[in-house]
């Protein structure tokens, strides 16, 4: 054998266990990286810019696109909590939701407690919207629910109050956290931002977070909390939960999800 | 085996930036597509469409297997922070090299000439009997070349990060036009797993192309940026008859 065979022969030889010891180590060296807390954090800056960037290309009051009737999906898939099957919740659920109270608090001017009839009564708006669950999927509804604008102005946040947060009746998997889920007051104070009480003209199903859900059109599905029991002004949200922001956000979903 | 007096030339071929551009690139989008299959097994179906009808989706397949995803386990949360890390990377690394190649002047090497559509018939017939382009020619891209690249870049590119943006419902805003125009976010969706699987397609066939146009000598071109060629255009036989 020439010394150029030869030659050819290692480098093929080194080639092919460069290339396995290669793709071996990358794909042990992503989930060794995945575990790690600071490369999370280096992954994290991608969500800060992500934010920014769509809050900069896009205004306030942008809104979401909305639907002809005729485009409503047949069925609107429900995803995640579909009933939360606790002793409280299923005395509300008995009664059809006539001794609920929506207990509104934290950094408000007002606290106040309003019954389903007293939300009726807001100022109301319906829509039909998509509904991007971050699985990927959609599904097209109509909603009508209270505008939280017109809540929070009965309530009058404090100047200091920077979040809305939704406290849920529904406990989670097996740690059984309580849901919660919070945004910030420029996706609160926006028109298509509604507590919303009806589905395609019908009271809000169990399975769609009866008898009132969050609807904040511009991000992904798992933001709308269900089940709402009690909205929270604050100033900070570090020490709700694990202190993310949202029952997924503490299990590594980005608290912006507008995309 | 050597067969005349070939004069082997080494030839600076690939400068700095797109070396460097080359391997960011190559690296983001092993990652954006292993952490994409991630973000697909999540639901791993796709629709045509503004919703998703689930009754009936035009692909439906299993989830892919653990060794072709990151992180290998099953983690959507964990998928995401990948790939949107990793595409903001492509996007400032595609930026800064079509930035460095306008400025440079290495896109007109990208731009097909006269010439080059005259011999496209003949290109074709050479890269099916892979007949490549030896010597002076070696030092260009050819027609074929040029136009996978332009394809590449500006249309799967540019649709990859169109269909991107619109899986955001706050990028939907601004985009009514676009999603029209695409068939709704469910379409946006599966043209986003197309052109992934274009890009794969791209890859191979460039893998293909750089193992058997001489490995080796590709291979160090994109690291060192130095190519050897011969001027007379018959094969390298000998590795050591080289005049630099």
């Amino acid at each position: 054998m020439s010394d150029f065979k030869k030659d050819q022969k290692t480098r093929r030889t080194a080639l092919k266990s460069l290339l396995a010891i290669g793709g071996a180590s990358v794909l042990s060296g992503c989930d060794r990286l995945s575990r790690s807390s600071w490369f999370k954090g280096v992954l994290g800056s991608a969500e800060t810019l992500s934010s920014r960037a769509q809050h900069a290309l896009t205004s306030r009051q942008s809104m979401a696109r909305e639907f002809p009737p005729e485009a409503i999906s047949p069925q609107f898939r429900a995803n995640g909590n579909t009933n939360p099957d606790t002793p409280a919740y299923r005395r509300l659920l008995a009664d059809n939701f006539s001794s609920y109270l929506l207990q509104v608090g934290g950094q408000v001017q007002n606290p106040m407690n309003l019954s389903l009839t007293d939300i009726k009564a807001l100022p109301s708006r319906t829509q039909i919207t998509r509904h991007d669950c971050v699985e990927g999927w959609s599904a097209i509804g109509q909603w009508t629910g209270a505008q939280l604008s017109a809540l929070l102005a009965q309530v009058q946040p404090l100047p200091q109050a920077r979040y809305v947060v939704f406290h849920c009746a529904d406990r989670w998997g097996s740690s059984q956290d309580p849901y919660y889920e919070s945004i910030d007051m420029e996706d609160a104070l926006h028109p298509q931002t509604l507590l919303a009480y009806e589905l395609n003209g019908e009271p809000l199903p169990v399975a769609n977070g009866a008898p009132l859900r969050l609807r904040v059109e511009r991000q992904l599905g798992y933001k709308m909390a269900k089940y709402v029991m009690a909205i929270e002004l604050v100033e900070s949200f570090a020490d709700i939960g694990s202190g993310n922001g949202g029952f997924w956000e503490d299990r590594g979903y980005a608290w912006y999800a507008g995309i | 085996m050597s067969r005349t007096h070939a004069t082997t030339y080494s030839f600076y071929r690939h400068r700095l930036p797109v070396r460097i551009t080359h391997w960011v690139n190559a690296l983001c989008l092993l990652i954006l597509l292993m952490s994409g299959l991630q973000i697909f097994n999540a639901h791993p179906a796709l629709y045509w469409g503004s919703a998703s009808d689930f009754d009936s989706p035009w692909l439906a397949l299993g989830r892919f297997p653990g060794w072709l995803t990151i992180p290998s386990w099953q983690s959507l949360a964990t998928g995401r922070q990948w790939h949107f890390f990793f595409a903001w990377a492509l996007v400032f690394n595609a930026a800064l090299y079509l930035i460095w190649s306008a400025c440079t002047g290495h896109l007109r090497d990208l731009t097909p000439t006269r010439a080059d559509w005259r011999g496209f018939g003949r290109s074709v017939i050479d890269h099916i009997k892979l007949r490549h382009p030896k010597g002076e020619a070696a030092k260009r891209y050819n027609i074929l070349q040029k136009l996978a690249y332009l394809i590449v870049i500006f249309g799967l590119g540019g649709l990859m990060v169109v269909t991107g943006l619109c899986m955001s419902p706050r990028m939907n805003t601004v985009m009514h036009g676009v999603l029209e125009l695409l068939g709704g976010r469910q379409s946006a969706r599966s043209l986003h797993f197309l052109a992934a699987g274009g890009l794969v397609l791209f890859v191979m066939v460039h893998l293909f192309e750089v193992a058997i146009t001489g490995l080796w000598n590709n291979l160090r071109s994109m690291i060192t940026g130095r190519y050897r060629y011969h001027a007379n255009g018959t094969e390298q036989t000998k590795p050591e008859a080289r005049h630099e």
